[in-house]
């Protein structure tokens, strides 16, 4: 591209740096294990196929993704539409609880899922005046559903607001002119228009739970996740290569999402993750 | 029918909040409650901070200090960069952006094994506090970059610049009179992401510290799982006074730049 | 305030994008010191791109060599040209105030600071700018900031002074008051002007001489006057004002046409098509006349009322017609052409 005032030859100049950086300790290191992954001709993936244990993490990962994914995205949508095309006092208040929980690390998020159902928790203190029973839930797959139901909620309305406030009001006008009810107009014309920042959020939300370790780590259920297995995989049996194998999945599959999703969506879909 | 709706909608929208907020709250006093058990009617005492304070003031101090110097070099590295890409043809931008983000949509856990892999053996760099500034500013950096280059492509740069150059300014005179003012936003919003990601990073930190570099988050995870839920709590709550106020911060540029542009 | 000026020349320049997008075919051309040269066309026919060669943000194909008084300046970067350029969208610095605008060609120079206060003052006087300028740029008007544009421009004495399109970005009322201003500044400072627009009336208004330009390619230079009556062919024609085409026979010393016939001027050579414009047909009495048709349509332009006849000759013709009376619609008219007409051929 001719630019007489910042030529070509500065333009890579001022990217070098922090491309070499990003080769160095970003490139180098996942290059190098994949490699370990691969080590004893690729033993570990082979066992990783053959052995029940990692398949049932794999499963139980991607079916609680999915499952906080299609949560979050149904109730996301519904408060995201609600909070954006109306104005009554307290809104900028709701907004701001919906949304700081965005920088809460997954190990805080743990720690609030205890707080509201663990042995301590508040729920299961209401269960006990109500039902005489202590509702304790928060180390199973419930409380880990809740976790990640709390960290994605954030995320994903952020992005179904921003979307919504772009939406134009005159389609909206126009179907109502040919007799749309409230019902229709959402199905015939808010869906569709969000489509794109829905699939975005979707596959960020999927991408963003299948990693998640913070939660799972502070929880520390019986159901491990992918992230977990690769945890002990490391720390508890220091078996770097399976370990290394098991991110190099759990890699390929993140990335695989995000890149469908660009795919289905278009660029808005890769700009939103 | 309508109003049934909107009822519908709102109760959702509320129950959410309260399922956010509620937990939160709860932690915030119970830092601050003598005894969690017995609520508070046990009292108000500043017991439990003192407590963490004790035990985790260095993993505070480390962490404000990792965010820092993250945020330097992530400036160093993301803002020439994004300056860059922002002239750059579109697909080029695309690649570049796209391969800068890469740390961020593979687990935190991967790439932080990719690290002990390759440089796990450096004993001096894998002990010292800059292994985990390494994950930090390679986590962090799509975030600057991607902030600096919206603000670059949406001044048109190039014709400011063009004026600049007509009046006899140098490359450097007009990187710094013109470029630099008027990019500030972008780079301002950009390092409040960093610094809020920085300080609550969890994925990466916790394969890569050791007992001698221990940061906030590391020290929270230890809290919730060998301390009492006050001292947790109060954990928390020092996590919160941290973090609120610059998230309350980026939301305001937020709100700023939305009005500037209407 | 007089300007120390130089005379340009471009020598076989040329300009090509990637490897096959030819935006300017290899021209010559002279700009006289002190004289104002409007390069006029529609967009993308390369008048932008000429300007930007002369400024120095583009250079030139190879062969191609850009001079300044003699001077080749062909690599020099536009930093050290020492050209003054005003840019369609002004390109005012968001953060600095209107003053510190004007003020940033000397500060690059490091001039004292009286200096500098001094020039500035005597610019935002000059451009009438004078209780603006402690305001942002944000809280000036489109015309306002034009003013402070030209003055930034000026401020450090340029030997050249480019503008592209400074006036399409305002509305037309405005258009044509700063246009007023500008050629009495213009004029005043006597710099080498080189002013690029679409705008004809413009081009004509501020020019000392025009160069019409489509394609890439230079179609024909010289005086308004000159491109108006006498343009060289169809296009330019086509472009300054609006042109009819007559065809006919020639008979007997007499064009003729659907019509009628139109009488050679003294002196006029055979041709089987006239070129004349609204304003060179005068309306007559029918019975007076040799040339006939019929209004088609009639618009009302308030100096003028402009005629589509029909039946002169192949194709509608349009007239002007001055002052309060006009034919109406379905009036067969008569037609007379000024013996002009027969002075200059068109390709």
């Amino acid at each position: 591209m001719r630019d007489a005032i910042f030529p070509a030859r500065r333009r890579w100049l001022f990217l070098a740096p922090a491309l070499t950086v990003f080769a160095a300790f970003w490139l180098l290191p996942m290059a190098a294990l994949v490699g370990v992954s691969a080590e004893q001709r690729g033993a570990s993936y082979a066992a990783m196929v053959a052995s029940p244990r990692y398949l049932r993490s794999l499963l139980a990962t991607l079916g609680l993704s999915l499952g906080v994914t299609l949560a979050t995205v149904v109730l996301s949508t519904v408060a995201g539409l609600f909070l954006e095309r109306r104005r009554f006092a307290g809104r900028e208040l709701l907004i701001a609880v919906l949304t700081l929980p965005l920088a809460f690390p997954g190990v805080v998020v743990g720690f609030m899922i205890i707080m509201l159902a663990g042995r301590q928790g508040l729920i299961g203190t209401l269960t006990q005046a109500l039902l005489g029973e202590r509702s304790v839930f928060a180390y199973s797959l419930t409380g880990l559903f809740l976790g990640y139901l709390y960290f994605s909620i954030p995320r994903v309305i952020l992005t179904v607001m921003a979307a919504a406030e772009k939406l134009d009001p005159r389609l909206e006008e126009a179907a109502r002119s040919l007799g749309a009810g409230s019902w229709a107009v959402v199905r015939d014309v808010l869906l569709p228009a969000l489509r794109p920042a829905l699939i975005a959020s979707a596959s960020m939300c999927f991408a963003t739970s299948i990693g998640a370790f913070g939660t799972a780590f502070t929880l520390a259920t019986d159901v491990d996740v992918l992230p977990m297995t690769i945890y002990n995989e490391f720390t508890l049996n220091a078996n770097m290569t399976m370990a290394a194998a098991l991110s190099v999945v759990l890699g390929l599959v993140t990335w695989g999402v995000l890149a469908l999703s660009q795919w289905l969506g278009g660029e808005a879909a890769g700009a939103a993750a | 029918m309508r109003r049934a709706l909107t009822a519908a909608q709102a109760l959702v929208t509320v129950l959410m909040s309260l399922f956010l907020l509620v937990p939160t709250l709860m932690s915030m006093a119970a830092g601050v409650t003598d005894n969690y058990f017995r609520g508070w009617r046990s009292g108000f005492t500043l017991r439990w901070l003192a407590q963490v304070w004790d035990l985790y003031s260095d993993a505070i101090f480390l962490s404000l200090r990792i965010a820092v110097v993250t945020l330097l070099i992530v400036l160093v590295l993301g803002v020439p960069a994004a300056y860059a890409l922002s002239r750059s043809g579109r697909r080029l931008a695309r690649l570049v952006e796209g391969l800068l983000v890469l740390p961020v949509a593979v687990p935190g856990l991967a790439s932080a094994l990719g690290l002990l892999v390759v440089y796990g053996g450096v004993t001096a760099f894998r002990v010292s506090w800059w292994f985990i500034v390494v994950g930090h500013v390679i986590f962090t950096l799509p975030f600057m970059v991607r902030s600096v280059a919206a603000v670059c492509r949406s001044q048109d740069l190039k014709t400011l610049e063009e004026g600049a150059a007509s009046l006899g300014a140098g490359f450097a005179q007009r990187f710094a009179s013109v470029v630099l003012p008027n990019i500030r936003s972008g780079i301002l919003a950009g390092a409040l992401t960093v610094v809020t990601l920085s300080i609550g990073e969890f994925n990466l930190t916790w394969m890569l510290h050791t007992p001698l570099t221990k940061t906030l988050p590391v020290g929270l995870a230890d809290a919730y799982a060998s301390m009492r839920l006050e001292v947790g709590s109060a954990y928390t709550l020092v996590f919160f006074v941290m973090i609120v106020p610059l998230l309350v911060w980026m939301q305001t540029i937020g709100r700023h730049e939305k009005g500037a542009v209407r | 305030m007089k300007l120390d000026t130089v005379g340009i020349q471009l020598e076989r320049c040329a300009k090509t994008y990637g490897r096959a997008t030819r935006v300017l075919e290899p021209l010559d051309l002279g700009v006289v010191a002190g004289e104002t040269l409007v390069l006029l066309g529609p967009s993308g026919c390369g008048k932008t791109t000429l300007l930007r060669l002369i400024a120095g943000l583009e250079r030139p194909d190879a062969g191609g060599a850009v001079r300044f008084g003699g001077r080749d300046v062909t690599a020099q970067p536009i930093e050290a040209r020492g050209v003054g350029m005003v840019f369609q969208s002004y390109a005012l610095f968001p953060n600095m105030t209107a003053r510190e605008n004007v003020a940033y060609g000397l500060r690059i120079r490091k001039l004292p600071a009286t200096e500098i206060a001094a020039r500035v003052d005597e610019l935002l006087e000059l451009t009438r700018m004078a209780a603006h300028g402690g305001k942002p740029i944000a809280a000036l008007s489109g015309g306002q900031k034009q003013r402070i544009a030209l003055a930034r421009a000026l401020a450090p004495r340029p030997r050249v002074l480019l503008l592209d399109e400074p006036l399409t970005a305002l509305d037309a009322q405005l258009r044509e008051s700063l246009r007023a201003e500008m050629n009495a500044l213009l004029r005043g400072l006597g710099v080498t002007t080189v002013y690029v627009t679409h705008d004809q009336a413009e081009a004509m208004a501020l020019g000392d001489r025009i160069v019409v330009m489509s394609a890439g390619r230079i179609e024909q230079i010289g005086a308004p006057r000159d491109i108006y009556h006498r343009p060289a062919n169809a296009r330019v024609a086509a472009f300054i004002g609006t042109m009819n085409r007559l065809d006919g026979e020639w008979r007997e010393q007499a064009l003729h046409c659907a019509g009628g016939r139109v009488p050679a001027a003294a002196g006029a050579t055979p041709t089987d098509a006239i070129w004349f414009r609204p304003e060179d047909a005068e309306w007559v009495a029918a019975e007076d006349a040799a040339l006939h048709g019929v209004v088609a349509a009639a618009t009302f332009l308030g100096e003028r009322t402009r005629l589509a006849v029909d039946g002169v000759g192949a194709q509608t013709v349009l007239v002007d017609v001055a002052g309060r009376a006009a034919p109406e619609v379905g009036a067969r008219i008569g037609l007379r052409l000024r013996p002009e007409v027969w002075q200059h051929r068109i390709d």
